[in-house]
């Protein structure tokens, strides 16, 4: 059985809410990366999304392109993100999911991305820029390989696009909590409850929330109408703040204080 | 005709865009096919088109540069005259009517040249919508000019920060507004790049040039010209002169900048000296490096500074339908030179790289023959860019 699909099935039988944190690998560089994910494992965190870095994120707010930027300075690129994850696959069984653009993965060749992602223990991958229209190649290349595509669905998408995006995904189905791009911020939109319940009936699959969300208390109100909730920007701040054992504290800290509302009773 | 169904030039195009920008792009697709051929939208664009852009405009024999150059008859399309000083305002007036049809309020734009800001703002103001441009900052120090304008026409220039502060960055941060916004915004893209169903609306809304000149020179001549010249950067003014003549035996050259030159790390020539990738939401010719990280670009010519390019252009360039070549910075400045000496026109620099080609294909050519150049834009913008990069060039000659 997949890893992810593990994860969600033995969280509900507990009555727990995944959290899934997401930083940008390589970040301010791949040790940090490295040590920020394991305490990320041991904190309370679920699965793990690490962001593979690009020239050209457009689906994301300055945190993550500032994020980005430090990484391809330090000349991280795909390959790299998938030896590290083959690091952190020998010390931890957390799913991973690696969540780049399409170009990257086009230019390493999508079968051999496919591949090298599985031999390294890697579980799915959400590309932003590939709806489904564009995804039939990677999605046979991802299949050969066991390696989950995860579809992400908008607040814009619409009923029938959502039916087909939850029957087409793999492992959970991410909606973006927001219309927008990646950034923490301070209020959500109103009616994010109504949405998620529309697109609770309309899917089989977990449901994970994400875009946005940065507060123990966003989580907490979130949580009844997810199995999952992504944290991304506010996570990458820290890393862009603090430094060393500090910064691992202080995330770990983080990522037990997000938890925390997603433990059920 | 192309696109296909999937907004696919061959292997070319597609939408590889955020789900958030899906739902928009069907729906402009559908509003796109169900309003612009009805007479309605037909009688509106060309009566704007004629009255307010001034349109049809000339196609001039340039005598003096004919004699000039000594090998085929010379016509220059002047798209420099229509309103605003650019072709850009062919296709920023057909998206804001389709805009408008179909209730949106404000319209976003990136630009390089301002050209395109401009014509957009134009548009905007004309219509009444609310607009921001969204322009690099290397690129709003090039174009003064044209940022004084975009304000004057009562658009917000947003200056964008990021990578190498010119086009490319500037689509992306319009990328991310229009993600942000896309319920009552428009984004007015301004070449045939992007998702589909961009490239197709783009050249369809461009192909204006094109009909004009081939009915204006068979009026004239009775014939067909041998070529067509155009400069590339995303692609809309050459499609747009090339896509009327697509069914008849006529050469089509793209030129591209080559900067400083295709071998350096400074240039734009992207279908010469790139390779194929997504940028932008379209599966194209690109500059990237081995690890799919897009590469910055270079041109002395804002508009030409970017390193992607249209779909339909890389899909013409493999089956051979047109051939794309590239003219350096230095070249492109003494074909700013030739076009105001010889004919008193001075060329915006992206044209002035079309201009500059003719050099090298008028001996191909005899006086019977006759090859059609786009003069794509007016060189009012870039007045004080030249006579900066003639002090430095002055030496070469
Ligand atoms: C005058 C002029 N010509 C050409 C271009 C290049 O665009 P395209 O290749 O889409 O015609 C621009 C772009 O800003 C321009 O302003």
């Amino acid at each position: 059985m997949r890893r992810i699909d593990r994860v969600f099935k033995q969280l509900k039988a507990k009555g727990e809410k995944a959290l899934i944190p997401f930083i940008t690998a390589g970040d301010p560089d791949l040790a940090t990366t490295r040590a920020l994910a394991l305490e990320m494992a041991a904190r309370g965190a679920d699965i793990l999304e690490l962001g593979v870095p690009f020239s050209d994120p457009l689906a994301d707010g300055p945190t993550i392109q500032a994020a980005s930027l430090r990484a391809m300075q330090g000349g991280v690129h795909l390959e790299d993100v998938l030896n590290l994850a083959g690091e952190l696959r020998a010390q931890t069984q957390i799913p991973l999911i690696l969540m780049g653009y399409y170009n990257p993965m086009l230019q390493y060749g999508l079968e051999r991305t496919a591949a090298k992602a599985a031999d390294n223990g890697v579980d799915g991958f959400i590309i932003p820029d590939l709806p489904p229209e564009e995804a039939s190649p990677w999605r046979v290349a991802a299949a050969k390989a066991k390696i989950a595509t995860i579809f992400l669905a908008a607040p814009t998408s619409g009923a029938e696009r959502v039916r087909t995006l939850g029957r087409l995904t793999k492992g959970f189905l991410y909606y973006v909590s927001v219309t927008g791009i990646t950034g923490a911020r301070t209020e959500l939109p109103p009616d994010l409850a109504a949405s998620l319940k529309e697109v609770r009936a309309l899917v089989k699959c977990p449901l994970a929330v994400g875009f946005g969300i940065s507060t123990p208390e966003q989580v907490a109100a979130l949580a009844p109408y997810v199995d999952g909730v992504v944290v991304g920007s506010a996570i990458v701040q820290r890393v862009a703040r603090l430094r060393g054992p500090e910064l691992i504290k202080e995330v770990g800290d983080f990522i037990a204080a997000l938890k925390a509302p997603l433990r059920g009773k | 005709m192309l696109p296909d169904r999937h907004g696919r030039y061959g292997r070319y195009g597609g939408r590889f865009v955020p789900e958030t920008l899906m739902p928009a792009l069907l729906e402009l697709e559908e509003a796109y096919r169900r309003i612009h051929r009805t007479p309605e939208f037909r009688q509106e664009l060309s009566w704007y088109l004629k009255d307010y852009v001034g349109r049809p405009t000339p196609l001039y024999f340039a005598r003096h540069l004919t004699a000039e150059l000594g090998g085929p008859q010379i016509y220059i399309k002047r798209e420099d005259l229509a309103h605003t000083g650019a072709h850009k305002i062919n296709n920023t007036l057909g998206q804001g009517l389709l805009a408008r049809r179909m209730g949106k309020t404000r319209l976003i734009a990136e630009t390089g040249a301002g050209q395109h800001g401009v014509a957009t703002a134009t548009v905007a103001a004309l219509l009444g919508l609310s607009c921001d441009i969204y322009m690099g900052t290397e690129d709003i120090r090039r174009q003064r000019l044209n940022v004084i304008r975009m304000n004057l026409l009562g658009a917000k220039v947003v200056p964008v920060e990021s990578g190498s502060r010119t086009l490319k960055d500037a689509m992306n941060d319009a990328i991310r507004d229009w993600v942000t916004n896309v319920r009552h915004t428009h984004y007015v893209l301004g070449s045939v790049g992007g998702p589909h169903p961009y490239p197709m609306i783009v050249r369809d809304f461009q192909a204006v040039i094109g009909q004009e000149a081939r009915a204006q020179l068979r009026r004239r001549t009775g014939k067909l010209p041998q070529c067509l010249v155009a400069c590339v950067g995303g692609g809309s003014n050459a499609m747009g002169l090339f896509n009327a003549f697509r069914d008849d035996p006529v050469r089509f050259v793209g030129v591209e900048a080559a900067g400083h030159g295709v071998h350096t790390q400074h240039h734009s020539a992207t279908l010469v000296a790139g390779t194929v990738g997504v940028l932008h939401g379209a599966f194209s010719y690109l500059l990237q490096d081995p690890w799919g990280n897009i590469q910055e670009a270079h041109s002395l010519a804002p508009g030409l500074d970017y390193p992607g390019v249209g779909p339909e252009h890389a899909w013409f360039k493999d089956k051979g339908r047109a051939e794309y070549v590239a003219v350096t910075d230095t070249e492109a400045l003494s074909g700013f030179n030739l076009l105001s000496r010889t004919e008193g026109i001075l060329p915006a620099l992206e044209s002035a790289h079309a201009i500059a080609y003719l050099k090298r294909l008028a001996p191909e050519y005899t006086a019977d023959d006759i090859v059609i150049v786009n003069l794509s834009g007016r060189g009012d913008k870039d007045v004080d860019a030249v006579a900066e990069a003639m002090e430095v060039s002055v030496e070469a000659y």
